[in-house]
């Protein structure tokens, strides 16, 4: 293999490592304030990618602003759910909300199947997006670039917020002390409905950037998605910004090098990531950058 | 009047012979549509309990059943299909030498087959003892995935994506029901023993329970492997139901419909999975209308494929906000409940 497409596999690694971990963060910030997993996310994730495709063939807007009301609308979306299924269970044992979770999933998914219809359906790239751009030597699809462009913007963006805004300040003190932090006079539905939010637009943001580069969208996309950005939030450490991002790089890269290198195993590629899962969680059962929790 | 245990004892055994001979008239005169319905609700019966027996009673939430339906599915039709079946479905690639040749009587293959899955089970629930909650029901989740993932691609072994076509049906009422009755008879003694009160002690508090010396790991295991033997069993039943299995029909929406089963009936309680087992089976035929063209006041709606599961998903979801304990609970059926309503003055 000579070393261009090695790079060009690296980037490749990278653009999908971004958006791994742009859906991981939305679980792991939505579990950092409510030790919840949210199981529905990735049926958020593929409602985005369907209300940005309707926003621009049913309503022919420009793609940019079918992108933003796509974003607007998942926001929504997550708020709602947060509020419909929930709120009702915060004070219920953890296993009723981790069921109202899956229950949602499951509802959202066939919901969609009714609405959608169970066909797959290709998403419009615009022009620009579909070229390749040649750096070097290396050839790489503008997606791709455009990806981990965005990616970057919205990282820094989210940096500032969860440190250096109210909001972020109250989100940080639910997750480390529920309680206190009420005590001390945080907002606490209005700091979760926010969290909701954000993971949202994230999940919404990874879904148009996923639908670029894959263009068929379907009620079941969200669920390969989903499960493997969970598993990245969780071999990063669940609860953590930078474990999410770390882990989501990490599957990004086994995804693409396996393929890459190792054509015949490809198959097994959620397999090897499922292995090394349970052995991250039998080593260090907080994941590579969580802390240690108490039982 | 309290009903006395040599009663109850007597009211059971003759509750099952009057069962077994409805099985009976059921088996021989009932039309196919209806006894396929009642051994969809048998199988359903089995997988329901079994999973409760992990989610319910030990509380390890585990989304992982699909995975031991498929491993018991594939085990008992590799072993139960005839050579000359077996070399006309493997025609890309053929089967690996010594199962190629084997075929043993379907109540032994499904048994190994329950006996791998029981294995696969151990391997499942070892983990368990670091991991817990939620982490565990997307560690069980990606387990059944991975299932399905290498059924997908070891060709040699499972034919691949093209599954296994033309499995010789021996399933029938007598089958789907006497394991369903053996499940639950297996399962409640095991959940009335001393075994089974360790398991609920480890739902009800983890850490207490392992103070007072119960050994967790163990206990942990243990109804992992029993649910696992049990759902394969299950899987080895409905592949030969259907006749044919390929690695996508055991997905997580089959977990997900044992799931519901379970919540609806009630986390903990094998009569509300009993009862929603058999009432989800019939539902699921009888809903088919709402998929099909409907004509309300002379306007024609389309039929829309996918309605019957988004009523259950929002029956489900409405469940679990409003009635969290499910339709039973975590109470189980008992002849005292006669007594008692035929009881008009307590004193």
């Amino acid at each position: 293999m000579s070393l261009d497409a090695f790079f060009q596999h690296l980037v490749n690694g990278i653009s999908l490592g971004f958006i791994f971990g742009l859906i991981a963060i939305g679980y792991t910030l939505v579990y950092g304030v409510v030790k919840l997993v949210n199981f529905a996310h990735g049926e958020v994730f593929m409602m985005a990618a369907f209300f940005v495709f309707f926003g621009f063939t049913l309503f022919s807007m420009p793609w940019w602003l079918a992108v933003v009301i796509g974003i607007a609308l998942t926001m929504v979306l997550g708020v709602g759910i947060e509020r419909i299924a929930y709120r009702p269970l915060r004070n219920a044992p953890r296993i009723s909300s981790l069921c109202a979770a899956i229950g949602m999933s499951f509802l959202l998914q066939n919901l969609a199947v009714v609405m959608f219809g169970g066909r797959q359906k290709s998403f419009y790239v615009p022009p620009f997006l579909a070229t390749t751009i040649n750096v070097g030597g290396v050839k790489v699809q503008a997606v791709t670039v455009a990806t981990i462009v965005v990616s970057g913007i919205v990282l820094v963006i989210l940096t500032f917020l969860i440190n250096r805004t109210k909001m972020g300040l109250a989100m940080r003190a639910l997750s480390v002390d529920f309680d206190t932090a009420k005590l001390m006079g945080i907002n606490v539905n209005r700091t979760i409905a926010f969290t909701f939010a954000l993971g949202s637009a994230l999940a919404a943001l990874s879904a148009i950037l996923w639908a670029l580069r894959y263009p068929q969208i379907w009620p079941f996309m969200g669920f390969f998605p989903g499960w493997r950005a969970f598993t990245a939030a969780i071999i990063g450490g669940i609860g953590s910004v930078i474990g999410a991002l770390f882990g989501g790089f990490m599957l990004g890269m086994i995804t693409i090098l396996l393929v890459a290198f190792f054509p015949a195993a490809a198959g097994y590629r959620d397999a090897i990531i499922f292995v090394l899962l349970v052995v991250i969680l039998l080593v260090k059962p907080t994941g590579i950058f969580g802390e240690k929790m108490s039982r | 009047m309290i009903v006395n245990k040599k009663t109850k004892l007597i009211l059971t055994i003759a509750s099952v012979l009057v069962f077994l001979l409805l099985i009976g008239l059921a088996e021989s005169f009932l039309d196919p549509f209806l006894r396929r319905i009642l051994n969809v609700a048998g199988i359903y019966v089995i997988l329901a309990v079994s999973l409760n027996l992990i989610n319910g009673f030990t509380g390890q939430f585990s989304l992982g059943h699909a995975g031991f339906m498929a491993i018991g599915a594939y085990t008992a039709a590799l072993l139960y299909m005839s050579p000359a079946l077996k070399a006309m479905n493997f025609f890309i690639q053929p089967l690996i030498w010594p199962l190629s040749e084997i075929q043993i009587p379907f109540f032994f293959a499904l048994i190994v087959g329950g006996a791998v899955a029981a294995v696969a089970g151990f391997a499942v629930g070892a983990p368990c003892l670091r991991v817990g909650g939620d982490y565990l029901a997307i560690v069980t989740f990606g387990f059944a995935e991975i299932i399905r993932v290498i059924l997908n691609n070891l060709q040699g072994i499972t034919n691949g994506p093209l599954g296994l076509k033309g499995l010789p049906t021996y399933t029938n009422l007598w089958w789907t029901w006497g394991w369903a009755l053996f499940t639950i008879y297996f399962i409640k003694k095991l959940v009335d023993s001393s075994y089974g009160r360790a398991l609920k002690s480890i739902r009800e508090d983890e850490v207490a329970a392992e103070a007072m010396g119960i050994n967790l790991f163990k206990h942990k295991t243990l109804a992992f492997v029993v649910g696992a033997f049990f759902a394969g069993i299950g899987g080895g039943l409905l592949g030969s139901l259907l006749m044919t299995i390929d690695p996508n029909s055991f997905n997580i929406n089959l977990t997900f419909q044992i799931v519901m089963i379970i919540l609806l009936g009630g986390l903990g309680s094998i009569t509300g999975s009993i009862v929603m087992g058999v009432t989800f089976a019939f539902l699921m035929e009888f809903l088919r209308f709402v998929e099909s063209p409907m004509n309300v006041f002379g306007m024609v709606i389309p039929g829309i494929a996918g309605m019957r599961m988004l009523i259950f998903a929002v029956i489900l979801v409405i469940t679990v906000i409003f009635f969290r304990r499910g339709l039973f609970g975590q109470k189980e059926f008992s002849w005292d409940w006669f007594s008692r309503t035929g009881r008009r003055n307590p004193e």
